[in-house]
């Protein structure tokens, strides 16, 4: 017994400070400098968006007919005024709100409709798994834009329609990502060792499908924000999602549109915008993916 | 009253490949059985069939498998819920596969003594705690915090251990437990699966292709080919007088004693037979070099060799003599 403890006992590796997964996920994240620059860009990007009126200028639904089309540097104007005279500056820092507004809420919407969708089908696999998943791809058939535009169309212009439009744009692509992972997940060895100290259907579905699921699918809804902003703006640039004389860069885009030959760098302004905000929240999901993948 | 007593059990996937075909073996309180062969021999699979975790949709199984008086075949899915954990549980090959990836090792016994029985939080952490000590993990309470690729492979074998031994079970199942790790940690597993059975007088069933591994902790052995058992016995005695021409095979497939640089080692030729063709006879016939015209023809029953000692050969008693099993000498 004594041979035997002594054994059994022999070399213990010594233990780093066990953290949580998050935690961890975050340490990694935080040595990645593109990362952190993107992730600084988007909470600059929230917190002008939530202090808008303290930051702009100016009011920006005002204006004056006298003083169109100014361009960059104008004094009292750093970024000119747009065709009806308003204040650019105070328009981009307004139009923060409903373009981030617009670019994030279908996406979590999404996140939690296709989640639902796509972990049902998973676990359940066989015919159920088969006939959510093609129903599911008669939407993902179509293009995203076409589908986007066509169901605002439908249901008419309009911020809360261009929502809804663009949530079922995503609901089909993460159901179909929540169905792979979670199919993946259904055949580990743990769903069978949890199967095999009796945790029913229900418990392995909420500890551990949606415990290992949800991750990569949050990453990959992440990478989705700049598309969905990319749609947005292009709604209401069709006149189909936010309507005048609200600020969002995508209606904006549209309405200096016919300014482009006189005032090109102005027009270009809100493009910039959601180039730089879709960037940055596409740079911010890679990160995060390298972040989460270090798992052994 | 044995422990576990499994008769005539038959299991076949997608209606027909044959799994498991026709294997009778009972282990009695406090016995630990090996089921050795090698892969696709369905040792795993009657395994796996002790708890029913296969997936029951393409999977047929006959026969009957009683486990503690209780008839593991007829459960609805509600009783095989409360069966596995508190009655068998079960040990995986792969640790680190097989613990989630997601939680503390001490999150997930919890999670099993929480599912079975009304205890409070805490009272289900003291027990995790209890269980680590059991299994002699060192400093305990630290390593309940830990994620299992925190983890060496041997700790995370010891914390799987902990794990099946959550709900105090009767039969534990071990399958291939020592194949993914190395072989200084291999003994030590053994040695406190072995200890554990003893202190808990629980019944194993352990299935490998190591033979030395089968010696080490089994007191009967039972070697499978082609879904059935072709020859059981005690691990002494199918060592020392192997009957069956596949046990005589595996024994001298292995490295023994001291062996000269660059000596071949002996293999059984062929392969092992599709399962979803059998051949009508002995399965092993085609791979034999004692097989006989009737070996082709007919399956061979099992005979008794010596008590509990049983081989299904038709040439038991010449096959060994034929085959050098004498030569292997006291391995």
């Amino acid at each position: 017994m004594a041979a035997l403890a002594q054994h059994t006992l022999a070399a213990p590796a010594p233990a780093e400070k066990a953290d949580g997964y998050w935690i961890g996920v975050w340490r990694r994240l935080r040595r990645d400098p593109v990362a952190m620059v993107a992730l600084a860009v988007i909470v600059a990007l929230i917190l002008m968006a939530i202090l808008a009126p303290y930051l702009a200028p100016a009011d920006p639904l005002r204006g004056q007919s006298l003083r169109r089309l100014r361009p960059i540097g104008t004094a009292g104007f750093p970024l000119g005024t747009d065709e009806l005279g308003r204040d650019m500056l105070s328009r981009l820092i307004w139009g923060a709100r409903l373009s981030l507004f617009m670019g994030i809420t279908p996406v979590i919407l999404a996140f939690f409709v296709g989640s639902a969708i796509g972990i049902t089908a998973g676990y359940a696999g066989g015919r159920v798994g088969t006939v959510i998943m093609r129903t599911i791809d008669v939407f993902y058939a179509f293009p995203s834009v076409l589908l986007a535009v066509a169901l605002s169309g439908a249901l008419g212009s309009g911020t809360g329609n261009a929502l809804v439009s663009l949530t079922v744009v995503f609901v089909p692509q993460i159901a179909r990502v929540a169905e792979a992972v979670t199919t993946q997940v259904r055949q580990r060895d743990y769903v069978e060792a949890a199967r095999a100290s009796g945790a029913g259907p229900v418990t392995i579905v909420r500890v551990h499908v949606l415990g290992n699921v949800l991750g990569p699918i949050f990453v990959y809804a992440t990478s989705l924000i700049s598309v969905s902003m990319i749609l947005a703006s292009g709604l209401s640039f069709l006149g189909l999602g936010v309507q005048p004389p609200n600020p969002e860069w995508g209606l904006m885009l549209n309405t200096l549109r016919t300014a482009i030959y006189v005032q090109p760098w102005l027009a270009a302004l809100p493009g910039v915008m959601i180039f730089f905000t879709s960037i940055a929240f596409n740079l911010l999901a890679d990160g995060l993916r390298n972040a989460m993948d270090v798992k052994q | 009253m044995s422990a576990v007593d499994i008769r005539d059990l038959r299991v076949t996937f997608g209606g027909v490949v044959r799994a498991v075909d026709g294997v009778t073996l009972s282990i009695e309180r406090g016995e630990v059985v090996a089921l050795i062969g090698e892969s696709g021999s369905g040792k795993s699979v009657t395994l796996r069939s002790l708890m029913r975790l296969h997936p029951p949709r393409a999977t047929k199984m006959e026969g009957t498998i009683a486990v503690e008086g209780r008839d593991v075949l007829a459960m609805t899915p509600r009783a095989l819920a409360d069966y596995r954990g508190p009655i068998v549980s079960m040990i995986f090959q792969e640790p680190l596969l097989a613990l989630d990836p997601v939680y503390t090792v001490g999150e997930q016994i919890m999670e099993i003594i929480l599912r079975h029985e009304k205890v409070s939080r805490k009272e289900a952490r003291a027990r995790a705690l209890a269980l680590f000590e059991r299994v002699r993990i060192p400093s305990p309470e630290r390593r309940l915090d830990a994620y299992p690729h925190e983890m060496s492979g041997g700790m995370r074998q010891r914390a799987m251990i902990a794990l099946a031994l959550a709900c105090r079970p009767k039969v534990l199942l071990a399958d291939e437990p020592t194949t993914a790790l190395d072989a200084t940690v291999q003994i030590q597993i053994l040695l406190l699966l072995r200890e554990l059975q003893r202190d808990l007088g629980l019944s194993i069933i352990f299935v490998t292709h190591d033979l030395g591994a089968a010696v080490e902790v089994a007191d009967r052995i039972a070697v499978m080919y082609a879904g059935r058992i072709v020859e059981e016995g005690t691990a002494r005695e199918l060592i020392r007088n192997p009957r069956h021409p596949y046990t005589i095979g595996l024994l001298k497939s292995r490295a023994h004693g001291v062996m000269e640089k660059g000596t071949r080692l002996d293999a059984i030729p062929g392969a092992p037979p599709d399962l979803a063709r059998l051949p009508p006879g002995c399965s092993f016939a085609p791979r034999c070099a004692a097989a006989i015209e009737s070996c082709q023809i007919e399956q061979p029953p099992s005979f008794v060799v010596e008590g509990g000692h049983r081989a299904r050969c038709f040439r038991w008693k010449d096959a060994p003599a034929q085959l050098g099993a004498q030569a292997l000498g006291a391995a």
